[in-house]
């Protein structure tokens, strides 16, 4: 993960957000991962996401655990801070910095032997605690840094680029998080830009743990004839299920009006509104159980929904179950967290 | 021992039949009547039905160690009978329940032993298989108050405080004391030779046990965030915290709460919980026992490297592996002082007694944030679950938080270029930055090698000079962190040093040597990485006694590595047995060692 800066030059002619800023603003340094990543497509994404939400940089904080979609943290949002932690332990170290301050935008960026594997405990116990963040998980079915080695959401029969095909079950994260009872659920694809921002965003303006599963090619060990997470398998066998239009409040008014027809409005927390636009049947993505046995029934012909699968506002965060202030922590200044001298005097009386 | 004021008793009970809240009652009791007290709990890793103990000391002269001998045992459990007897000493009394027959093999000449059909009354008296099961507790309080002489009026004080609600239960416990008073005083002679008489000695104290005290430092300090996986024996001091902090820390008007705890699913996500929360500007901490230090590791490595506050309290136990969870030890030290992989070295605090850790407490947090770096609390369940006597608390209103170097958002908008890992200062600390305050203070965090500016780094020079900074750190860290205790006794011979739990058995040794006319200047280690005045005092005495409860004497292995006085000059005295350390043990291991020197 070295880091090269990236020249500081920007074009006069490039569109400022609402706080003047560019998108070069959200950018982070140059990536290291191999030329195709998929995972180069999620950054340029988020950088979008970020830019054209108007979140400034140094209000968010960006969470990794290790693998190379950990490393992504560095390729944008470079006025944020960021922490690169330890192997699938990211989960644990966003729910401290959460506890602690709740007022910064969390998102945090994993892989599948990140979360699926060494992880997997923490995952869902962050989902549990519905930990108010974003949580992308880029997906390649591989463990890339140690070249190669399947990861646990390599489906069954899919080909190393030895050649050797997995046996195992996979674990999918969408399912878990479904029965584990998250609050936001989509699944993506590196590959198509125009459904990830979209879906980026309303994960962002979730408030609680919202996971976006995105499936996002190895060109170097899986894209290969015979893997299921290669470019081409994905392309072929995704199905949008419901697609994503954000009315963030802001921007209410030069959104397009959509098509009546078929669709659902959720009101996020910070007043704006995702609309669904249902592209498979009639999909409603506030019904938990349809949810889990649409993505089952795909999952059985071998193919990969996409799109926003399930969603419910309204969810009590971790800090809602808890009823902690309003605020920061760490803005409580000492004087309200100490009793005092005659308090801890008062209290000893019990201690007799 | 053995007299007025100054004796010892136990009780042999079936744990889950609420003997607990009676063997408090006695020892509270006796503590009100102005007479110095200790209790330990010998309690087995078990919710209901098998052996447990509690064991009483009373000491005029204020000694709060574990006794050696017990004048008195009560043996309310037929399954120990034999052990019972057996822990009775020459000249002693057993007192047991007659209801259940004691074998007669079990006889043994020098003891007195008396019968009292505790469980026959009771059933008498009682309906209810809880209540007479209870009940049977409070009415051995009733024939021990007689026995020893104990002051009714206390007694009665207690029991209107603890079911001042509950005028049932309040009627039925007078009715089990009664019992068991009446029949003692009715079949034996009352008192015994050793009694109990009223004191003024416990006014300015308080009994505590050091998980609650330890936890009334975490609020003290101002800590917000609590991460934690329930293990024996910490658990008490999250539950602590979080009693105090629903008293302290609610705003009354809107139930608005001013902390968060995180009941983590491991210990190691309650690691990262903290490093988390330490990274984002809160205090934070997590209370935890062996096994979970062990799970932790890689964490506190991420924390040391990354240089983020983080205050960990290790109540230790019995190990290796899950050991003997419900007993005594002292033998994470390598774990702790050195833990997580690569070079790592860290703050260890060694309180001895409950009223230590709530000063000690507020101090690690001082210096998490000072340092950047974790800090340890090492306890161990004998400070950590048993009720000691303690000095009063006190607190200084003037107190605030030593954030350490933290550049807020003015001094930031300031400077030109912030460097997270730059020593400035030559005293090896850098300054750091919280999220969320300006966006000149991001920065990378990464357990990955990182320059001084906080920048990925393979490079031998620029890893290097992290490395030596952090060493360097650690160094003004040894300087910083509590001084050794030192108590010198003019015209010793050798020195004794010791740590954490082990200060009232040694102290008390200490004065019983100067007694027999052996003087031993002492050590009390406070905290790691040892200051000056641990080399200087190791290197005064040509030889040290280093008392600890581990086989593989831990401490002196630290000192020798850390001050490079030789090994071969400490000799070490090892209690590692799980129970807390008596004076009699050091004593005996000292006299030993210097009668076979002379020899």
């Amino acid at each position: 993960m070295t880091s090269i800066a990236k020249p500081p030059v920007v074009h006069p002619g490039l569109q400022r957000n609402a706080l003047g800023l560019t998108k070069r603003d959200y950018e982070g340094f140059m990536s290291t991962l191999c030329a195709g990543c998929g995972h180069d497509s999620v950054t340029a994404a988020i950088v979008q996401c970020f830019f054209e939400l108007d979140v400034p940089p140094h209000r968010a904080a960006k969470m990794s655990g290790i693998g190379c979609s950990s490393k992504t943290t560095a390729y944008f949002l470079k006025p944020s801070h960021g922490f690169n932690t330890v192997h699938g332990r990211m989960p644990a170290v966003a729910t401290g910095a959460n506890a602690a301050n709740q007022t910064l935008t969390y998102i945090g960026i994993s892989g599948d032997g990140d979360t699926l594997s060494i992880g997997l405990g923490q995952f869902c116990h962050t989902i549990r605690r519905n930990v108010n963040m974003l949580y992308v998980l880029e997906n390649n079915g591989v463990y890339g840094l140690t070249k190669g080695q399947f990861s646990a959401s390599a489906d069954v029969g899919s080909k190393s680029k030895r050649g050797e095909a997995n046996a195992q079950q996979p674990i999918d994260p969408v399912q878990l998080a479904l029965t584990l009872g998250a609050t936001f659920v989509a699944r993506a694809f590196s590959g198509d830009k125009a459904q990830l921002v979209p879906l980026l965003k309303a994960g962002l303006l979730h408030k609680g743990f919202a996971l976006i599963d995105v499936i996002s090619p190895c060109v170097t060990f899986n894209d290969h004839e015979g893997s299921t997470k290669s470019y081409r398998f994905t392309r072929e066998h995704a199905h949008e299920v419901s697609a994503v239009g954000l009315v963030p409040l802001k921007r209410e008014i030069s959104a397009p009006e959509p098509d009546a027809s078929g669709m659902i409005s959720v009101t996020m927390h910070d007043g704006s509104t995702v609309r669904f636009r249902s592209v498979n049947d009639a999909y409603d993505p506030t019904d938990r159980d349809a949810a889990i046995g649409h993505v089952r029934a795909f999952q059985k012909r071998g193919e990969v929904v996409t799109g926003l699968l399930y969603i419910a506002e309204g969810s009590p965060d971790m800090h809602e179950q808890n009823h902690t202030v309003s605020g920061a922590l760490t803005d409580v200044p000492y004087e309200a967290l100490c009793p005092g001298s005659a308090a801890l005097d008062a209290l000893q009386e019990e201690y007799r | 021992m053995s007299g007025i004021n100054d004796f010892a008793f136990k009780m042999g009970t079936v744990n889950g039949t609420g003997s607990a809240s009676a063997n408090s009652l006695l020892m509270q009791a006796i503590f009100r009547m102005g007479i110095p007290v200790s209790g330990k709990n010998v309690f087995p890793s078990n919710i209901q039905g098998l052996p447990t103990w509690y064991e009483i000391r009373v000491s005029a002269d204020g000694y709060t160690a574990r006794p050696e001998a017990l004048d008195l045992v009560v043996a309310m459990n037929p399954s120990t009978y034999a052990r019972d007897v057996a822990a009775v000493r020459p000249g002693g009394y057993l007192l047991y329940d007659s209801s259940w027959p004691m074998d007669d093999e079990l006889d043994r000449d020098g003891i007195t032993v008396l019968g009292v059909p505790l469980g026959k009354m009771c059933v008498e008296s009682f309906t209810g298989d809880r209540e007479r099961t209870l009940l049977r507790n409070i009415a051995y309080v009733g024939v021990l108050a007689a026995l020893l002489d104990m002051d009714m009026d206390v007694i009665g004080e207690m029991l209107r405080e603890k079911f001042s609600k509950k005028k049932s239960l309040l009627d039925a416990n007078f009715r089990a004391i009664g019992l068991g008073l009446d029949y003692a005083k009715a079949n034996f002679t009352c008192p015994l030779p050793f009694k109990l008489q009223r004191m003024n000695a416990t006014t300015d104290h308080i009994l505590i046990e050091g998980n609650a005290a330890s936890a009334l430092g975490c609020v003290y300090a101002g800590a917000t965030v609590g991460a934690w996986y329930p293990i024996t024996p910490a658990t008490s001091l999250m539950e602590s915290f979080k009693e105090f902090c629903q008293r302290f820390r609610v705003d009354k008007a809107t139930g608005e709460k001013k902390f968060c705890i995180v009941q983590a699913e491991d210990e190691l996500a309650a690691a990262g919980i903290v490093i988390g929360a330490g990274w984002a500007g809160a205090r934070a901490f997590t209370p935890t026992a062996g096994p979970g230090i062990s799970l932790m590791q890689e964490f506190v490595g991420l924390a040391y490297y990354t240089e983020i506050p983080a205050v960990f309290f290790d109540v230790q136990r019995t190990g290796p592996s899950t050991g003997m969870p419900t007993r005594t030890q002292q033998a994470d030290l390598f774990s702790l002082a050195y833990a997580s992989h690569g070079d790592t070295k860290h703050i260890v605090l060694f309180p001895a007694n409950p009223e230590e850790c709530f000063y000690l407490a507020v101090q690690a947090f001082d210096l998490a944030e000072r340092f950047q770096t974790p800090v340890f609390v090492a306890l161990d369940l004998d400070i950590g679950m048993n009720d000691w006597m303690c000095r009063r608390l006190t607190w200084d209103d003037a107190y605030r938080p030593d954030r350490g170097k933290v550049l807020g958002a003015e001094e930031l908008e300031k400077i030109k270029k912030f460097s997270r890992y730059l020593d400035v200062d030559g005293d090896g600390i850098a300054a750091r930055t919280l999220p969320g305050v300006h966006p000149k203070g991001a920065y990378f965090t990464r357990g990955s090698g990182h320059d001084k500016h906080g920048a990925y780094t393979e490079d031998s020079d620029d890893y290097r000079e992290v490395m030596d900074r952090l060493a360097h750190k650690l160094a003004t860290a040894a300087l910083a962190v509590p001084a050794p205790e030192i108590i010198r006794t003019p015209g010793a011979e050798a020195g004794i040093v010791s740590l954490g739990g082990c200060h009232a058995a040694v102290q008390e040794a200490v004065h019983r040597l100067a007694a027999q006319g052996i003087g031993l200047d002492y050590m009390r280690v406070r905290a790691f990485p040892f200051g000056r005045e641990v080399a200087e005092f190791l290197e005064s005495h040509e030889r040290c006694f280093v008392v600890e409860q581990n086989r593989d004497a831990q401490l002196r292995s630290l000192l020798t590595i850390e001050t490079g006085v030789p090994r071969d000059r400490m000799t070490s005295v090892l209690d590692y047995g799980g129970l807390p350390l008596t004076a009699g043990y050091v004593v005996h291991a000292v006299t030993s060692h210097l009668a076979g020197v002379s020899a």
